[in-house]
């Protein structure tokens, strides 16, 4: 039986660099992907999966040599793409255990003590973990041991889930070879020992660990002595956890820019699921996406224009370098296809109007909304088809004509805003709703005013005309006024009218109206219409 | 002669095609031959259930039609000045006031913000979606910039194929207590244009949920598929009421105190009661902000 008093799991990614583009390409698992290193023509090869390993391929390869290989898929390696690997990593972690050590880019330290309670047992958990790293895009070894430096070991040496129990540690870790000992140290430090272990016919860490302690002491120093304790799992050090920050980015680096919005969703896409993965590990959710492009203005290398090249709704380049959107929602949402949508709205609203280089997503965390619908409550729209529908409707009659109004403290014609349209929850239903005694006789703007002849007769108006609307026109049965109001003479808008109320007589009825004549222009306009 | 004979008689009593089983029993082959679709008697068909009525702002006007009928389409019709904006602004501040999300679609952009808030409409709960192309949008730098549309000379959306579009959307996006579609300033003639099928969309959309859509326009034209068709006009008071309230020699502008409002039920689907057209007046007055 393992005991339970004190395990620790290691999350290893093999291969890092690799698995960090594959993230962002998983269609390349399949393929023969070599990770390039350096800058043009030096480059050399960085890292490449085991596909490409089988094929021939070794670090340090120059690029013209593995070029030869036309099956072989070249990637320039992408800091920005494993620091949010490594971001990935850390998130998988801590939606396990609160008591993580980030070890190195590619290795994690778990705490699991007492997490067999909420999680299960040690196996089960520690295939969780792996499934949840897959889910996050990363294939990765997991191994669980007694002991943090025993768990590395396993997690570097075996591949996949693997479970050591406690007093087994030599037994399991013995057919590893020696050289996964020093996996993590300088290679100018390690190779004499190495070479040394060599020479006594050493080649696994079972090997080692059966060695005297005192001949190895003797020999190899209080560090051989370490290398041993090593091999046997018998090392126990303090874990050092962290507390990793809450920052949810994303980039991809793109090989060929991209044209049109089509592919860019797909790759948003991705990015989003990955986001939206990491955001529900730590329990959170967002209420703002950032979305930064970086554009690749300039000229094609043929001589062509960017935009000549591209069709489609991305246009000529401008003299710009980054293309930033930002979609703020009203509550905060987990939800990656609305996510998509939503950018998609926005994007083809506001289109970036170059090839795109490189996309860079940030999500801001926030904790997720906690709603409970009540069975009696009045019906409200849900958030996420709300923000969708209204994008889509603005999409349709443009953003600055949907959303709810404010009234703004001015007698200005026109003094309100859209702002936008947030209904907030409805508390109770309220079945004493207060009427007034007395409706409003309600006005309809006519925007923009519609611009009347008016023919005054003893200071009164008495005849209208009006050019753009030819059923408004006809004598003047009443008239009231004039009532003069102005406003903000102060500032270059200042404005000043005479309004009056009047009742024209139509072809079947009467029609009141409210007529104004502008002080400033002179003009006569008919503000709105009584109804 | 030859001696071949004619025909063989040994042919003749050889039956032509041997049954190899035996044939079913004709109760059998009449039960596999197809049926006539079944005739389900009327007592049991599915009674569609009366919808639930809301108020409509107006108690004259509830106590004419009941109310305005959740799930259903109701449409207000009326000439300039017969005062179904007023009607359509104590619909929307009833609503609000019983904490609903609702829905203006504003097709000639002409509601008011200062009517509305006298008529106690809550602006946190009102989506206002106002169709139109606006000034700037034809402006010609806007025709050189990168618009699509514009640039493969195609034509604006006109206001009411923009209305049709955005009305869709929120029906399909559900949660709304009032979806008013405001058709009042379009021309009658194009107001009839708008296809029958799109009434009934709009219709089945509604159907089983608790919105109510409202229609206001020139003149009738969503047919059938209103369920209540209500005329409102001004009535025959209006115009001694206005006579007598306007000052001989006015200091002050306003020329209304009141407005008569005539309100005429023509069509009701909510019952089997036969069509009755039935009028009921109410006022509304000018308040000043």
């Amino acid at each position: 039986m393992i005991n339970s008093s004190m395990p620790f799991a290691c999350i290893f990614v093999p291969d890092f660099p690799v698995e960090a583009l594959l993230r962002a390409e998983p269609e390349l698992r399949s393929r023969l992907l070599v990770v390039l290193e350096g800058k043009a023509p030096l480059q050399k090869v960085f890292a490449a999966n085991e596909n490409a390993r089988h094929a021939g391929v070794d670090p340090g390869m120059t690029k013209i040599q593995v070029e030869a290989c036309a099956e072989l898929v070249l990637r320039a390696r992408s800091l920005s793409q494993e620091t949010a690997a490594h971001a990935a990593l850390l998130d998988c972690a801590q939606s396990f255990s609160p008591r993580v050590e980030d070890t190195a880019c590619d290795t994690i330290i778990l705490d699991l003590t007492g997490m067999e309670l909420l999680f299960g047992p040690l196996p089960k958990l520690a295939r969780d973990l792996a499934r949840r790293a897959s889910d996050l895009g990363l294939q990765v070894n997991v191994a669980v041991a007694s002991n943090p430096d025993a768990a590395v070991l396993a997690a570097r040496g075996f591949s996949g889930v693997t479970v050591i129990r406690e007093g087994n540690e030599t037994e399991q870790l013995g057919s590893l070879p020696v050289e996964t000992l020093f996996v993590e140290q300088n290679p100018e430090e390690s190779e004499p020992l190495l070479e040394t272990f060599n020479r006594w016919g050493i080649h696994k860490l079972r090997d080692l660990a059966a060695l005297p302690d005192a001949a190895l002491s003797e020999r190899l120093g209080q560090q051989g002595v370490y290398w041993q304790k090593l091999a046997r799992g018998a090392v126990s050090r303090t874990l050092v956890p962290v507390e990793p920050p809450l920052i949810f980015e994303e980039a991809i680096e793109l090989e060929d820019p991209v044209f049109l919005l089509e592919p860019l969703a797909f790759l948003l896409a991705r990015m989003l699921e990955q986001l939206c993965a990491r955001l529900e590990s730590r329990a959170l959710a967002t209420q703002e996406l950032r979305l930064q492009l970086e554009l690749n203005n300039g000229w094609h290398e043929d001589g062509i224009p960017w935009s000549d090249v591209g069709a489609g709704i991305l246009t000529r380049a401008q003299a710009r370098q980054h293309f930033q959107r930002t979609l703020r929602l009203p509550v905060p949402l987990l939800d990656a296809k609305t996510f998509l949508k939503l950018l998609q709205l926005d994007l083809k609203a506001h289109p970036p109007g170059a090839p795109i280089a490189k996309i860079h997503l940030a999500a801001e965390p926030v904790r997720p909304r906690a709603a409970q619908n009540g069975l009696f409550l009045p019906p409200s729209p849900e958030p996420e088809k709300l923000e969708l529908t209204l994008a889509r409707i603005a999409g349709i009659v443009g953003e600055d004509k949907v959303g709810s109004l404010q009234l703004l403290d001015t007698h200005r014609p026109e003094g309100f805003r859209m702002q936008r349209f947030t209904p907030g929850e409805p508390q109770q239903k309220s079945d004493s709703i207060q009427k007034s005694e007395d409706l409003v006789t309600a006005l309809r703007i006519f925007r923009p005013p519609a611009a009347v002849t008016v023919t005054m007769q003893d200071g009164k108006p008495a005849f209208l005309s009006c050019h753009r609307r030819k059923e408004i026109r006809g004598e003047i049965l009443w008239a009231a006024g004039p009532w003069r109001s102005s406003g903000d003479w102060w500032e270059q808008e200042g404005w000043a009218q005479d309004e009056w109320d009047i009742a024209v007589q139509g072809e079947n009825n009467i029609a009141l109206y409210r007529l104004v004549r502008d002080l400033l222009s002179g003009k006569w306009l008919l503000e709105g219409e009584y109804d | 002669m030859s001696s071949f004979p004619l025909f063989s008689t040994e042919a003749a009593h050889r039956p032509v095609a041997a049954p190899s089983v035996k044939l079913p029993a004709l109760s059998e082959r009449l039960s596999a031959l197809p049926k006539l679709a079944e005739v389900t008697p009327a007592s049991r068909l599915e009674v569609c259930p009366t919808p639930e009525m809301v108020s409509s702002g107006i108690a004259e006007i509830d106590a004419l039609t009941g109310g305005l009928p959740r799930g259903r389409l109701t449409e207000v019709f009326g000439s300039a000045s017969s005062g179904r904006t007023s009607l359509a602004l104590a619909t929307l501040a009833t609503a609000t006031q019983r904490q609903e999300a609702c829905a203006l679609v504003d097709v000639s952009d002409a509601f008011d913000p200062v009517s509305a808030a006298l008529a106690e409409v809550q602006f946190e709960r009102l989506l206002w979606v106002r169709c139109g192309v606006s000034e700037k949008d034809f402006s010609p730098r806007r025709h050189r910039v990168t618009e699509k549309k514009y640039l493969d000379n195609e034509r604006p959306e006109a206001p009411v194929e923009q209305a049709l579009r955005v009305t869709d959307l929120l029906l399909q996006s559900g949660g709304f207590g009032l979806v008013m579609i405001d058709l009042g300033d379009v021309p009658f003639k194009t107001a009839r244009r708008i296809p029958l099928a799109s009434w009934f969309r709009f219709q089945r959309a509604v159907e089983h949920t608790p919105t109510v859509l409202l229609v206001i326009t020139p003149a009738p034209c969503t047919q059938s598929c209103a369920t209540l068709l209500l005329k409102v006009q001004a009535s025959g008071k209006k115009l001694s009421a206005v006579s007598s309230r306007l000052s001989p020699d006015p200091a002050h502008a306003r020329l209304l105190e009141g407005f008569q409002v005539q309100g005429e039920l023509l069509r009701s689907r909510l019952g089997r009661k036969p069509v009755q057209s039935v009028t009921v007046a109410f006022a509304t007055k000018v308040r000043t902000g």
